[in-house]
């Protein structure tokens, strides 16, 4: 019993002093980022290829745009690589953000059942299809968490006009959460849902959801990423930072992006400006 | 329910296939809630132990706190610690956010109070029982709260474990504090919620079942080592 009992310990021990040695031989920076691009699996294609080109490790912290650029705010990464374009500029005014890059862009499509029941299949217009989503008073599943999607999708609902906190409690359903535990939430109720491509191509629980609306110029949706100022939180690894930024917008690394498919379906198309 | 079939399926070629990645996760899970159990216990098993014993002013008072953050909620934990650990925080300097160590921390301080509480029920329990007898014996308080932990070692066990169990299958915290970052801070529960958000249910649930027997051949050796001591000490 004592000897299990310091054994435990010691090993225990030895575990939490070489805990904080863990990957400090290899530099490595901290990215905030959303996701979309974590889920889609853009991350394991990317930064293996990056890594091995510099030896710095990325370690990404996935959450939603709001979030990520929280934990910016709060100096706790090097680097943001998120998107909604209108909260990074407010980032970039605050001072938090060095310069924004924009680096690639995919499109958000409208998920729902196959039943269909506000009859929007097959629409280009997402305007219209909100409108009648609110009128039929059909299940809508919002994220509801102020990611970056989140926003877009309140955006949407502001030009069609309608407040769908008045679908508050009935048809319209914030869960709160992420991009996948949202989709799970309206495979489960049949519900529709406001989705990035990326993440509704490698989901794998879609039960009867199918793509309703797409191909509307609304629905784009742009990527970037910043540094983090060094000049709010010193301790942001700028070089290292930096380097990553650089590569992401290279010709390189947009190749690399441009390369990631899932099947046949390409994810992310790279578009930053050299 | 074919997908409770598949999510064994999963299970099973996770555990046959030993992924070294996966094995990676698990042994961060395990090395992460180990040493949170022993801190835990460290500071936990004594407080309990100077509560049972002592008497002293607002000493009940303590108690109800103790059993109170029994409940405390991992995500708050997390929220917490993630809070003082952070660059914006007052232990920002040290520089550990999004590390094992965080983690530790955070399963550290959402097990003490349980261990604390437990074995204060316990250790009281046992003092009752033998007070007029150390007293007797002219034992001092620290040698009699010495005594009541050796004398009840395998139910002070049981609370260890449970403490271990509550601390290896949280992820409120982990979560938060740790980032789970793959390969760094990914341990079992952040990988079955991430594997949850991208709709794999199979391998999720897979992932569960796979933590589910560690923790189970865990309890089991424990019951060995206990099985053996008994024998030998009778």
């Amino acid at each position: 019993m004592a000897v299990m009992r310091s054994a435990v310990l010691a090993f225990a021990l030895s575990g939490l002093l070489q805990l904080p040695m863990a990957g400090a031989q290899q530099p490595f920076i901290t990215v905030a980022s959303t996701t979309s691009t974590e889920q889609s699996g853009l991350f394991k294609h990317l930064l293996p290829v990056f890594e091995k080109k510099t030896g710095i490790r990325v370690r990404v912290v996935a959450q939603g745009t709001g979030q990520a650029l929280d934990m910016g705010r709060r100096g706790d990464a090097d680097v943001v690589f998120v998107h909604d374009r209108v909260a990074e500029e407010k980032f970039l005014a605050e001072g938090f953000g060095v310069q924004r890059f924009e680096v690639m862009y995919n499109d958000f499509v409208l998920v729902g059942p196959k039943s269909d029941p506000a009859k929007i299949a097959g629409g280009r217009n997402i305007i219209e299809a909100y409108k009648k989503i609110a009128a039929a008073a059909a299940p809508f599943a919002s994220r509801g968490d102020k990611s970056g999607t989140h926003a877009a999708e309140l955006r949407l609902w502001k030009m069609a006009g309608i407040d769908p906190q008045t679908g508050k409690g009935g048809w319209y359903r914030e869960t709160g959460s992420g991009m996948g535990p949202t989709l799970n939430t309206a495979s489960a109720m049949n519900a529709y849902a406001f989705t990035d491509r990326g993440t509704w191509l490698s989901f794998r629980n879609r039960g009867d959801l199918v793509v309703v609306v797409e191909g509307d110029r609304q629905l784009f949706n742009q990527y970037g990423i910043m540094l983090v100022n060094p000049a709010k939180h010193p301790h942001v690894k700028k070089d290292l930072g930096q380097a990553f930024v650089d590569w992401v917008i290279s010709a390189e690394g947009q190749k690399v992006i441009a390369d990631y498919k899932i099947g046949t379906d390409q994810l992310f198309f790279p578009n930053a400006k050299r | 329910m074919n997908s409770l079939g598949e999510a064994f399926t999963a299970a099973w070629r996770l555990i046959a296939g030993f992924d070294a990645e996966l094995a990676q996760v698990v042994g961060l899970s395990l090395q992460v809630s180990l040493t949170a159990v022993v801190i835990a216990t460290l500071i936990g098993l004594p407080v309990g132990a100077m509560i049972a014993v002592e008497r002293f002013r607002g000493r009940q008072a303590l108690i109800v706190l103790l059993n109170a953050l029994m409940g405390l909620p991992p995500v708050v934990v997390g929220l917490l610690v993630y809070l003082l650990l952070s660059r914006a925080g007052p232990l920002g300097s040290l520089g550990i956010l999004f590390t094992p160590t965080a983690m530790v921390i955070a399963q550290a301080i959402l097990i003490t109070p349980i261990i604390a509480a437990l074995s204060r029920q316990t250790l009281e329990d046992a003092w009752r029982e033998y007070d007029e007898q150390l007293r007797s014996l002219g034992a001092r308080r620290i040698t009699a709260g010495m005594t009541l932990i050796w004398d009840t070692r395998f139910s002070l066990l049981t609370i260890v474990l449970a403490g271990f169990g509550r601390a290896v299958a949280e992820v409120g915290a982990v979560m938060i504090v740790g980032g789970n970052i793959d390969g760094v801070t990914r341990v079992m529960t952040t990988a079955i919620a991430l594997e949850t958000s991208k709709g794999d249910l199979p391998l999720a649930l897979g992932l569960g079942i796979v933590l589910l027997t560690l923790v189970i051949v865990l309890n089991a050796l424990a019951a060995v080592i206990r099985e053996m001591a008994l024998r030998r000490y009778g």
